[in-house]
This record gives C-alpha cells, structure tokens and sequence, in this order.
C-alpha cells in the first residue's frame, strides 16, 4: 500500500456539508475548479465534482419514484392471483438467500473498489470492480433462472395480475442491475484507457451511487415481495 | 417478417383528410430542407443550433418546437369544432367517429406533451442560467439530448398522421378501453413510445435544472435573492422529478399488457383498470402545476417589471409556490369521484382540492397589490398578463365548483370540465407562455417584436378564447358530455356555432402572431434593443447584452440584496457612471456535441421500430445508442477555453451601449 494522498475531499469537510468534496467556480467561474463553494448561495456556483453528485442524486430519487410506482401496483395486486399460484407456493428461500448475499456482498466491493480509485490503485480498483461485476452477474443469472423456472411450470405474468405485477417489479431491478453491469464494464474500460481523470472519478462516484441505490431497492423487493409474500 | 407488423396497408389511401395534411406537410418540410441546401446552411445549422449545448439556444429550440407544435393541434382543434357545428340534428359530417377520435386523441396530447410542455421548459431553459447569473445549466449536454428527445417523441407523434394511425383512447389511453382487445392497432403503440421518449427527456430535463437552480447561482445569489420566475420553476422541475417517474412507470406497464400479455389494467386475471386511473392521474395532477407554476413566474416578473415596483409580497409567494407543490400530489382523485371511492375519501379529496387555490388566491393578490401604486405601463406582454388574471379567476372558480364532489357528479366528463380546464391551461399557460415570449423575445434575439401587431394578435386571442370556452361551459351546463361526433339536441346547436366563430376568432389572432414574427423581422433595425435592457428590467438577465454572449456574462455578478440589476442600475444612474471596468478573464465553456441530435436519431429508431414490432431495428437503435454514449464518454476534451481579449471586447462594447444609454438618463429622476 502507498501513502499516496488520500481523496482531497476527507480534507475539505469544513466547508463541505455533504462530504462531495471540494472545489469552486465550477465551469467558467475561475477557470477551474478547485474552490471551495457549495452552491448553497455564497460563495458562486459549486464545483463540477458537487453539480454532478448533486445532479446525480436527483435523479436517483426519480428513479425511487419510478420503483415505488411499482411498488404500489404490486401492493394493489398481490392478492390478485385468479386462481393461479400465490406468492408462498412460488418463492425459494434458499435461492432469494443466496441471491440476496451476492448484491449485498458486490455494494461491499463496490465500496472496496471506491476507496481503491480515491487512492488512485489502478489494478486494485479493476479488481473490485471485476468482484462487483461477478456477484451481480451471478444475481442476475438466479433470477433469470428464477423467471424461466416460474415460466416453465406455467407461472408466468401471463398468468395472473399478481404475477404480472411481480415479474414487472422484480423484472425493472433486474434491468437496472443488468444496465448496470453494462455500467460497470465501460466503467473498467475508461479506468484503463483513460485512468483516473477528473470527469472518469466523477462517474465513478455516480456508479457507487447507483449501485448502492440498487441495494436499497433490493431490501425493499425483499421484504414487501418475498418476506410479506411468504407470511401470506 | 422483415418490417414486422408494417405494410402497405398502413398508409391511409382511402382517408384523404390525413393523406393530403400530411402531403402538405411533408412538401413543406421537403421545400425548408431544399431551401436550407441550396443556400448552404447546413454547416451554419449544425454548428450552431444542432450539436449546440447553449442553453439559449436550446430554450429558443424548444420554443420553436412548441410553437410548431401549437399550431399543429390548433388544426386538430379546427377540425373538432367545425364537426361538431356540423354534425348536429342527424348529420353527420365530415369526420368519422374513429377519426374524430384519434384528432381529439392527437390534440390534446400534441398539446399538452409537444406544445405546452417544450414551451415551458424552453422558457426556462433560456431564462434560469440568465437570471441566476450563470453561464450554463448544470448538465449542457444532457440538455441538448433532453431537447432532441422532445423532439424524437413530436416526430412520432406526427409520423403516425401517415403511416398507421394515432391512439382513439383520449389524451390518457384508459384501460381497458387502451388494451389490445378493444385497441388492436398500432395508435396506442405510437403514443405510448412517443410518450416514454419525450418524457424521458423531460425528466432529464427536470433532474438538470433543479441541479442548476440549487447548486450554480452566482456569488451572493442566496435563495430568497432569486427571480420569482426561478422560484416557480424549482417548483415546477421538482415536480417533474417526482411526477414524471409515475407517467413512465404507468406506460410501461400498459405496455407489458399490450406487448407481452401482462395483466395490469386488464378485465380478467385479476387486472384492475381502476389502478390505471388512480396512477395517471398520479402524475397528471401534478403535470398541471408543473405548466402552470412557470407561468406564474412570468406573471410575476411582467407584473413587477410593468409596474416599476418590486414583487409584492415576494416571500409568502414563494411560500405559496412551495405549498401548491406539496399539494398538488394530494388532490389527484377529483379526476375521477365518480369511481366510487365512498364519501370520505371524496370528501378528502375535494376539500384538498378546494384548498390549493388558496394557494393561487395568494398569488392572484401579490400580483394585483405589485401593480397597486405603481406606475403601469401596457406593453403586449403585460396585457396577456392582465388577460390572464381575468380569466383565471373564472377558471379558478369552475375548477372550485368541480372540486365538490356532488357538483362533480353532474359535470364528469361534459363540456363544462372541457371549459374549465381549457379556462385555465390557455388562459394560464398559454397567455403566460406568450407573456413570456413577447417579454424575453428582444433579450434572445436582440429586437423587439412589433407592438401594434402584438396588439392586434392579443385581441382577436382573447374574444376568441372568451367565445368559445364561454360557449363550451353553457352546453356543458345544459348536459353535452365531451368526445361526440355528433349531437341530436337543438339547443346545443347555437352554442356550438358560438365556439365555432371563437375558433374563428382565435385563428386571426395565431395569424398575427405569425404576422408579427415576420414584420418584426423585417424591420428589426428599428426595433433593436441597443442596451440589452429594453423594458427597465430587474433581473440579471437585462444586464447582458441582447443577445447575450455565449458565455451569458463576461464576469460573474456579485450579488448584494434582491433584485441585484435594479440596484446595480439605480446606482449608476444616480452616480452618472457604470463601475469600475472589471479584469477580464480567460473562460471555459463546454464543447458542442452531436450526442444529442444522434441519440434521438437512436431513439426515433427504436421508437418506431416497436410500434411496428420490427425487432432487429430495435435492437440496432439499441446499439446505436449506447455507442453515441460511449463516443461522448471516451471524447478528450469537454471544454473550450475562451480568451481573456474575446470576453473583454464583447463586453467593451456592452459597456459602451449602457454608457450611451445612461447619458439619456441624466434628468430622470430616481425612485427614492
């Protein structure tokens, strides 16, 4: 391990609420964008490292909006089953355990490969990110496993509003996890061809957050579809 | 098969009314493009307005988009009014029932989605940056593929004139009227993708200009320091954020029953249509306030500019901005009492409903005490301001009336909600939309529009909208429900006649408009606006040049005390001098970038592709798009540097217009 300097923004939090840290100006301030403002009126428009953190963050809690839509249908729904199976006669404990522990476990490395790119390690960064890619590729493998399994036996959301609403929301985390993997993989491929620069740490720092979004998600699948889906 | 569900028969031989607007339009856009080849501009457009990340020139393309737009579903809005004066006691004229329903279908999404919508935003696309003393909005890029997107969607919307057919379901496709047993062609379909697309770059936009309100104001500019017009826009991409997320949720699951067989909205399996409504509405309550809050803040700068008075009662506006906000997501059940929810859940809902207006009333009293004492003058965008307030109070009033749930019962789906809601979406949003074009017109173009024709486009407007929407409430009242392709009952007759002359009426006054555009080009040597600050403004965007510069100001303004412009400016009157000339320096600014106009390519493809069902072309718009991502994220340089002497000379020579201007100003007296 070097002693390399650690992620400037540890330094900063002072004048850095939110911990995203430092810089003012943003673009065509001072011409560069190393000041100290936050955006919150003082000192100028915040940095490029805040506005796009910032930025992202909003668009995460659309994309909360557009889960919990879903949500909501499935709640209205779950009950719905037209006589088809209902959600305790359907869900494996075993396999929702172990595809629980792999996104559980890939948000841990994605934090691992997060402090590694702070610290500017090249391979240890590709490494974790790989780790993050293999656990979320191994989740979305059960799940797509999950769906034929259900399709075969003739459980599929052609079925019955219940199962339409379930494979539509388990289906629209998958497709994120599955857009995020496309993510993470273009992610490793700019880490190498272009290395740490500046705007490349910026999506880093947004891909952590979309992936750490998804767990939240997750723990609410978890519980408002499989926990309650398995007390009924 | 090849193109999927796409054949021959997809073109409408045999309906001459679509087959010739659609000619015309199509020889009509054929001939701009000729014209644009031979006179060489296309390198001119694509380097300055295609790939251009400049929010200026985004807001003045989606305005551009959204008059287009406008006119487009004012023909649809011809149409229906001229059927509908026809095809009383036993005729039937001109318009079959399943065309009559794709136009009412086609006018009010048009309208809302590709005229209202682009409006709005475009405003605040070109406005916000300006106001808040900034060069940019957060996201540049992301901005231009929010407006190509928007206009992806209009492109399909209008596409589907020709080849296929546009949804019969209402401007809201109902389930299960919208699922494939009852709607089996491909009119949904190309609403539905027309939809996702544009809403998808109206939620990117919302996501940008929030960012750029919260996190980019210049130095000092704290929040109670900002414009009205920022306030209402906060409030309004706020809305967009939370609301639009629920649109597209909702799309996509119609879609799941329609492509894939899914069960949501459908009569059997379990399906509930009813959640389809509770949804829609979900957003679609809150979507009336993301139009109209804007609109509200260009009330507001026109009635404080016009009246030589700061705003009145600036903080409890913004409180009341903030509160419709929160209470427009709890009002959204008064679209549909009569489903049946019980008495306390309409009881809620309509005393919800009737306390927002509260809301507005506070808004409608600042205006009315920001003009009280003031010294008042009339230019065409403060009379649509005034136009505004008259007929809103109307529409505010029916819309109070609807809101109890007895009442509501008698007037669901009749003429009088479609007066009512027109009341206030053209009264509101269309007046402020024109306010604001006629106010900001000289700040985006560097002349000004013509004032007699302003006049004479407002007008005819205003009786118009008076005649017709007046018209529309009486039959309404007397029980004509909406949506008919023809009536039987003679006492509707002259009514509908009477709405039918107002349509006539209103095409005079979009004629002017037109008239004025073009007057106002041609003569826009006498109407230059030398100063960049043609109606002694008081926000940060009259203390830039007209046009302004590219990079919107040459040094960040330093702002102490609300509206920083009307300070700045009194004091240089009184001290006879501008301040001190300040060190230039270099600028960045961000690179133009094709990703956008390339990702609605994509996006037109994709869209279209699975309206037909041709699933290799999806696929490969797939592709296409994620390889214009990758491009955008491997390019090298993001920014320009603009020189130090470039920013000087621009702005010397700003300088030297204010400098003229305040020799004109020695004798007037300052406001104490």
């Amino acid at each position: 391990m070097s002693t390399a300097a650690p992620h400037p923004a540890s330094f900063r939090a002072p004048h850095d609420p939110y911990a995203l840290g430092g810089g003012r100006g943003g673009h065509g301030n001072d011409g560069g964008h190393h000041g100290e403002a936050t955006g919150h009126g003082a000192g100028g428009p915040a940095s490029k490292r805040i506005v796009v953190g910032y930025g992202f963050w909003i668009y995460l809690l659309s994309d909360i909006v557009l889960f919990s839509a879903f949500f909501a249908a499935y709640a209205v729904l779950a009950g719905e089953t037209a006589g088809g199976p209902s959600g305790a006669e359907i869900f494996d404990r075993g396999r929702l355990a172990i595809e629980t522990g792999c996104l559980l476990l890939s948000s841990y490395t994605c934090g691992l490969g997060s402090i590694a790119a702070a610290r500017r390690h090249g391979r240890s960064t590709q490494l974790w990110l790989a780790a993050t890619g293999v656990l979320g590729l191994v989740f979305l493998g059960i799940e797509v496993q999950e769906f034929a399994a259900l399709a075969a036996e003739g459980a599929g959301p052609q079925r019955s509003a219940f199962l339409s609403a379930f494979f539509a929301l388990v289906g629209l985390h998958g497709l994120h996890v599955g857009i995020g993997l496309l993510w993470l993989a273009t992610m490793m491929a700019q880490i190498a061809t272009r290395g740490f620069r500046p705007e490349v740490e910026r999506r880093l720092l947004c891909f952590n957050l979309f992936w750490h979004a998804l767990d939240i998600v997750w723990v609410g699948v978890f519980s408002i579809v499989y926990l309650l889906g398995n007390l009924g | 098969m090849m193109l999927g569900k796409l054949d021959w028969s997809a073109i409408p031989f045999d309906q001459p009314i679509p087959l010739v607007a659609a000619g015309a339009i199509g020889v009509g856009m054929l001939g701009v493009l000729a014209w644009i080849t031979r006179a060489g501009h296309w390198p001119y457009l694509w380097r300055e307005w295609i790939t251009s990340v400049d929010h200026k020139r985004i807001g003045i393309m989606y305005t551009m988009l959204a008059l287009l737009m406008l006119i487009r579903g004012f023909v649809d809005a011809i149409m229906m009014r001229t059927q509908q004066s026809m095809a009383t006691g036993g005729a039937q004229g001109y318009l079959p029932p399943e065309h009559y329903d794709q136009i009412f279908s086609a006018h009010g999404t048009i309208m809302i989605f590709f005229g209202a919508m682009p409006f709005v935003i475009g405003l605040m696309n070109f406005v916000i940056p300006l106001q808040l003393g900034v060069r940019d909005v957060a996201f540049p890029t992301l901005n231009s593929v929010s407006f190509w997107l928007t206009a992806a969607g209009a492109l399909l919307v209008n596409v589907s004139l020709v080849v296929g057919e546009f949804a019969r379901t209402g401007w809201l496709p109902y389930a299960p009227l919208s699922e494939t047993t009852y709607s089996p062609g491909v009119g949904v379909d190309y609403y539905l993708w027309a939809i996702q697309i544009s809403g998808v770059g109206t939620l990117m936009s919302g996501v940008n200009l929030v960012t750029t309100i919260l996190k980019m104001r210049a130095p000092g500019m704290s929040y109670l320091r900002m414009p009205m017009f920022c306030w209402t826009s906060l409030g309004s991409n706020m809305l967009i954020v939370a609301a639009f997320p629920i649109l597209t949720a909702t799309l996509a699951m119609l879609t799941l029953d329609r492509y894939m067989g899914f069960h949501f909205f459908t009569n059997d399996a379990g399906g509930n249509m009813m959640m389809f409504v509770n949804l829609i509405w979900a957003w679609g309550h809150p979507e009336v306030y993301i139009l109209i809050l804007p609109a509200f803040g260009i009330f507001s700068e026109v009635f404080s500019t016009f009246s030589g008075k700061p705003l009145f009662g600036y903080r409890s506006m913004v409180a009341a901005t903030l509160f419709i906000v929160v209470v427009s997501f709890l009002v959204w059940l008064h679209h549909f009492f009569t489903m049946g929810a019980g008495a306390d859940v309409n009881a809620a809902f309509g005393i919800a409903t009737s306390v927002i207006a509260v809301g507005t009333g506070v808004k409608i009293y600042n205006w009315l005490f920001t003009m009280y004492g003031g010294r008042v003058r009339f230019p065409t965008p403060m009379l649509w301001s005034l136009a505004f307030m008259v007929t809103f109070v109307i529409g505010g009033m029916t819309g109070v009336l609807l809101a109890v749930p007895p009442a509501d019962f008698m007037l669901h789906n009749s003429m009088f909600l479609v007066a009512h809601f027109h009341n206030v979406i053209v009264g509101g949003v269309v007046f402020g939309a024109f306010a604001g074009y006629t106010y900001w017109f000289p700040k985006a173009f560097g002349f000004q529009l013509d004032e007699t024709w302003g006049r004479i486009a407002f007008w005819p407007s205003v009786i118009g909208f008076v005649l017709t929407f007046g018209a529309l409430y009486v039959v309404g009242l007397d029980g004509m429900t909406r949506r008919l392709q023809h009536t039987e009952v003679d006492e509707w007759v002259p009514w509908l006649h009477v709405a039918l002359g107002g349509v006539g009426f209103m095409m005079l006054g979009v004629a002017a408009q037109v008239v004025q555009l073009v007057v106002s080009i041609r003569h826009r040597d006498r109407l230059r606006d030398a100063t960049g600050d043609p109606w002694d403004g008081r926000s940060l965007e009259w203390s830039t040049a007209s046009p302004p510069p590219f990079f919107n100001f040459a040094v960040l303004p330093d702002v102490h005390g609300e509206e920083v412009y009307w300070g700045i400016k009194q004091k240089a009157i009184e001290a006879q001098r501008l301040g001190p000339e300040p060190r230039y320096e270099p600028i960045h600014m961000p690179r133009n970038s094709a990703t956008g106009f390339v990702t609605a390519f994509f996006a037109t493809l994709i869209g279209f592709a699975l309206i037909w069902h041709i699933w290799w072309l999806a696929a490969l718009g797939f592709v296409g798009a994620y390889a214009t991502f990758a491009v955008f994220a491997w390019r090298k340089e993001e920014e320009y540097e603009v020189p130090a002497s470039v920013v000087a000379e621009a702005d010397r020579a700003r300088r030297a217009a204010r400098h003229a201007w305040l020799e004109t100003q020695r004798d007037r007296e300052v406001p104490a």
